[in-house]
This record gives structure tokens, sequence and C-alpha cells, in this order.
């Protein structure tokens, strides 16, 4: 039976970790991740769980470190986020193409510079391209849902990649709140023990990250393009079966009083229950809005965006990072380019919010939907992408 | 019919490209890329290894005697070897 | 729901506070929030730390700036640090000082209820410490009665083990002493 509990939700995270019985953690602490770290290592050393905690000199050495033990058999976690991912990049494309399934999470955090510790989506947006699957969390209850998942679907025989689960910094992981903890029981019932597709063994050879020239890159690039998209059948499967086991559903786009709204809000990250209530406060006032939120980034879910903004005039999209120089923020651009090929398709506002760490409150929501009813009237948006809130001589 | 070394298509790349069989770059011989071959001159020889330890093609092996000798199906004639021998019993040879 | 901001200086405990108060009102099946300004620790700095309380699951991670309670450690930060910004006219602010309510209100121009209890006296009795987190918890909660005593007990033992007592003491002696005009 899952125990309903009270806890930071880095210390809950790290818990679920250990629910998975991982072999190998190599992480290098870094803020607002570290309490991931340290409550796993805690775990390890009180000998509560029989895994090798790797203290390893640098995030590189991190992903390097669990990429060496996922390919040996063992499963395998790190936790990050910010310069730290930024780090471990060299790697990143690395683990998705030899297709080791390991699962890190990310304590989302803006990068440098200026030097700041707060929360953005700036980290993850530069490892978009990795290959990895990517996951956003709304709330500690989906951190460790989420983190548990992870280890299902990354090691899944049709999918063979690792995930990345993001928890927005602070706002996430330095949040004491109420959340249901699955038992040993059911997650050892869901999570069976890891099987590898191959290993490292004297026994039986394999060359595992091989070189491969002009006359195969492309087919091996191919292949693993077609992985991450193929992953999103099992994803869904896996998501269906926690929903039996859990009660609880999980889908690549979330939505929240959608169905008929006029108005889409879409958001990612802890930023969704927030942004509900803006919804809720202008239903009130008779404004027809609804809420859309990514859960799944990677593989990006083409025919869930497609359905859920059909019907809607207006889609307003909050990016949390910047793509400087760029068209819009990231989660903007990529949203333009999906639905771009409609035949109808509603206006599409790109909002950036809450850089660094900046509050993001209800109200901020119901000016921007307000603004981007406005500006729809007018038949058009000022700016490709709008810095809310920035101030301005 | 050519013997092929590589998957043709995207959909017979194996996960992560892996390689199962064991030893496969042997097949490749690099001595093809050789124009000059090293010769030892073992009056000169004095048994020290460094050759074996700098050949960075690992082809040079010891020999019963305690003498040096490199297999032409994989040493790509660098120089390296003779460049490294300091009593200089090694000397590279045009081929041919 | 009931939304609350504590005042300290960094190493007294105001996010243990947050965290124990948080605890104790999920354990009585509410719902809670407890979580610190977020940024680097910075010890002997004056920090704020939060908590949200109430019966229906909590939607908002956005910061708190109308807290229906405030709550202060370290009565000094009163001259750094506007402690009742934002805190609801009808709201209560709680202080850890031998000074009158009257005096608090002087000194904040707070016109709504003050409670003022001697958490630092009474920790340094019951505990030996100077530090008055785990005290201030009890004045709060007679205060706001925002989760029971006995709702305490269990983060506290579980925090404190078997300096447990110890705080369960200072916090019942404030949850006593405290006087609220």
């Amino acid at each position: 039976m899952s125990k309903r509990i009270g806890m930071e939700v880095s210390i809950a995270a790290a818990e679920a970790v250990a629910l998975c019985r991982i072999d190998v953690a190599a992480v290098y602490p870094i803020t607002p991740s570290t309490h991931i770290a340290e409550h796993l290592s805690s775990i390890v050393s009180d000998g509560k769980l029989d895994a090798e905690f790797i203290t390893v000199e640098s995030e590189h050495s991190a992903m390097s470190g669990i990429m060496g033990a996922s390919a040996a058999g063992a499963r395998a976690f790190t936790a990050t986020g910010s310069q730290g991912v930024m780090y471990m990049h060299e790697m990143l494309p690395v683990a998705s193409a030899m297709r080791l399934p390991v699962v890190m999470a990310i304590g989302n955090r803006a990068v440098s510079g200026p030097l700041n510790i707060l929360n953005d989506h700036g980290d993850i947006m530069m490892e978009r391209d990795t290959g990895w699957i990517s996951l956003f969390a709304q709330n500690g209850q989906e951190v460790i849902d989420m983190i548990i998942q992870a280890f299902r679907i990354a090691e899944h025989k049709d999918v063979m990649l690792p995930v990345n689960v993001n928890i927005d910094g602070f706002i996430l992981t330095h949040m004491v709140e109420a959340m249901d903890m699955p038992d040993q029981d059911e997650i050892d019932r869901f999570l069976p023990p890891f099987v590898p597709y191959a290993t490292l063994h004297p026994d039986r050879p394999v060359s595992m990250g091989t070189f491969a020239g002009n006359d195969i890159y492309t087919e091996i690039s191919k292949s693993k393009d077609a992985a991450l998209i193929n992953a999103k059948k099992t994803i869904l499967q896996i998501w269906k079966e926690w929903e039996k086991l859990f009660g609880r559903k999980y889908e690549p786009i979330e939505s929240y009083r959608a169905d008929d709204a006029e108005i889409l809000l879409l958001t990612m990250g802890s930023m969704g229950e927030t942004a509900e209530m803006a919804i809720d406060a202008l239903r009130a006032k008779g404004m027809s809005v609804g809420l859309l939120k990514f859960k799944l980034w990677r593989p990006f879910p083409f025919d869930e965006l497609k359905k859920a903004v059909k019907g809607a005039k207006i889609l307003t999209v909050i990016d949390r990072a910047i793509s400087y120089g760029g068209p819009g923020g990231p989660l903007g651009i990529e949203v333009r380019s999906a639905l771009y090929d409609e035949s109808s398709r509603p206006a599409i506002f790109n909002y950036i919010i809450g850089l660094g760490g900046r509050d993001v409150t209800p109200e901020d929501f119901m000016t921007i939907l307000k603004s981007s009813a406005s500006q729809a009237k007018k038949k058009a948006m000022k700016e490709r992408y709008v810095i809310y809130g920035v101030r301005e001589s | 019919m050519v013997n092929r070394k590589w998957p043709e298509t995207w959909q017979e790349v194996n996960p992560g490209c892996m390689v199962f069989e064991p030893g496969s770059a042997s097949e490749y011989h690099t001595g093809t890329w050789r124009s000059q071959k090293p010769v030892w001159n073992n009056e000169k020889c004095i048994k020290c290894g460094i050759c074996y330890i700098f050949c960075p093609e690992g082809c040079i092996h010891e020999g019963a005697d305690g003498y040096f000798s490199a297999d032409m199906d994989y040493c790509k004639g660098c120089g390296i070897c003779a460049h490294e021998c300091w009593p200089a019993a090694i000397s590279m040879v045009e081929e041919g | 729901m009931i939304e609350i901001r504590w005042h300290g200086r960094g190493g007294q405990g105001a996010v243990t506070s947050v965290e124990l108060l948080a605890v104790a009102a999920i354990e009585e099946g509410k719902f809670a929030q407890g979580f610190p300004s977020f940024g680097p620790e910075r010890r002997g700095a004056p920090v704020a730390a939060f908590n949200r309380v109430d019966t229906k699951r909590i939607k908002s991670r956005a910061g708190i700036y109308k807290p229906d309670v405030v709550a202060v450690l370290d009565e000094s930060l009163i001259d750094l640090v506007n402690v009742v910004e934002g805190l609801k006219p009808q709201g209560i602010l709680i202080v850890n000082t031998q000074k009158t309510a009257g005096q608090i209100a002087k000194a904040t121009g707070f016109k709504g209820h003050i409670g003022v209890v001697d958490a630092r006296g009474i920790a340094m009795h019951e505990m030996g410490v100077s530090i008055a987190n785990t005290t201030m918890i009890g004045a709060l909660i007679k205060a706001t009665g925002v989760v029971t005593m006995d709702a305490m007990k269990s983060p506290i033992d579980h925090r404190f083990g078997r300096i447990a007592d110890k705080n369960m003491n200072a916090m019942t002696r404030a949850y006593n002493e405290i006087k609220i005009s």
C-alpha cells in the first residue's frame, strides 16, 4: 500500500530512486539537486540500499560513470542541474547513441551567466537535442512517479534510451508537501530487474561506442531518431499501466478545462497548477480559457498537440527559457513549427516568463491571457515573443 | 559478392550500433597502407623492447630468441619504431 | 487556506520550522507546503520561510505576498526588514520577544492582532540553547490553531530523536505562555 507522506520533494525523489533498487549512482552535487544526492548517499551508507554510490570529481565523470555501469548491466542513476548538466553535455548524446537506459533527475536551474542558482528551463533546453527522453514534473507526486516510470521506460526492450526527469529547482526540489509514496512490493511488481540488451563481459565480448564513418553515421542517426519517436508508444503503455496500478493518470499533454476553450494556455513543469488557478479565475469571469501542460517533451507529442488545440482560436505558449536571437522560446518555436502545416490552427502567442527564479503568479497568467485575447482581436502580436515582466525604461 | 561489414539500411543497425563479433578490427589489414617497412639489424639490437612499446599498431612481437619483428599484415610503416630505437637497429626500407 | 511567513536569520531554523509544521499538517490529513526563500544559504542573514496549510489540495507555487500570519524568530529583524509587509490587517503577527504587544505594535506599525512570547527565554530554560524555532511553533499553534499540538509530536520525534521531549516541552510552554492582543 502506498503511504501518504509529507517531506521535501528531493528527499522523496531519493526514496523513489531507492525503491527502484538501483545498482549504481554517480553524482557530483550541485544546487538545487543536492538534497537528492545527499539523501540517496545516506540511504546507501545506512545499508538500506545495496548500491555503489560513486563520489565523482565532476558531472562529466558522473555521466560517464553511470554510462559505464549501465553498459556493464547495472541500473544506474544520477542527479544534476544547470552547469552540471551542461558539463555532462558531451556525454549525453553518447548515452543515447549507445542506447544506455540510465536515468537522470534534473533540478532545473538557470544557466550562467550571470551566475544564478534559481529555477528556469534554460539547462534542459540546451540538452534538448541529445536524444534523451525528457519528462517534466509539475508537483512532488509526479517527481516520485516519473522517476520510477523513467527506469521502466528507459529499460524497456522497445526503448533502450536514457531518460531525464525535470524537476523545477527550489520550487519543487525544496518544497515540503504531501505525496503518496508507493511501497517496495508495488514497485518490485511494476519494475522488474534490469535485463540489458548486451553487457560488457569478457565471456561474451561486445564492442560498444565504436567509430562510424560517413558510410554508416547517417543510418545510425536515423535509427536513433526512430527509436526516440517509437518510444512514445511504450511510454503511453507504461503510463496506462501506472494509472491502473496507482490511479494517477499521465498523458503527454495534460489538459485542464480545455475542451471547449477558445483561448489556451500552454505550460511546462511546476507552473501547471499555478496556471490552473488563473484559468479558474478567468472562467469565473466568463472567459473561455483552458490549459495544456506538456509532460512529455521528448519525444515531442505532435499528435497530442494537434488534437489538443483543435477548435481553439488562440494558443498562448509559456516558455521558461530563452533562445537568444531565435524566433521564440524553445517551446514556442516548436509548437509553432508543429502546427505550421495544419490548415486550421490557432493564433500563437509566445511569452517568456520566470527566468532565473523570478516568481510566477496566477495573476501573471491572467494578465498574459487577457493580453493575448486583446492582441488576437487586432489580429497581430506585436513581437514574435515577449519577455514578460521585464523592466523597461 | 561483397562481404558486407556494415549494416546496409538504418533498420539493420543494432541498438547502439554494438558489434558482437569480437576482434573484428583484426580483419582490417592496415599493412596495405605501408610504403616503407622496418628492418631490424639484430647485431645492433640490445633487446630493450622500446620498438614493441612504442608501436602504435601493437604489431611488433618478441621472438623466442628475444629479438623483435613486425607483423606485416598490420604494420603501417609509420617508422616510429625506427625513430625510437636508440641503438639505431631499425631502418625503414622502401617497399617493392 | 492559511498562509504563514516566518522571519529568522540563517541558522535559526526557520526552514526547519516550516518543514515540521507542514509535515504535522500533512500527517493530520491536511494539505500543506513548507518552503524556504529560495536561494543560497546565508548564516546570520535575514531569511524568510513559508507555509501554506489547507484542507484542499494546494495549487499555487507562487510566493506568498499577503500572509495571514507572520512569525518572527528574532526580534532584532524588526529594525532590518519590514516584517509586516503584506500582512493582512485581520492577520496576526507573532514575535519572539520580552516586550509587550503594544511595544511591538509601535515598532512595526501593525494594527492587527499581535502575539508575544519570550521564546528565547523558554528555549534557554528548557533546552539550554537560544534557538527558538520549535518553541515558536507552539506559540503559532496557539495563535492560529493551524494544527494540533499532538500533531507535532511525530515530526519532532523524527527530527530530534533523544532531544525531542525537550523541544516538545519548550513548544508546549510557548503554547501556554503566548500573550495575544
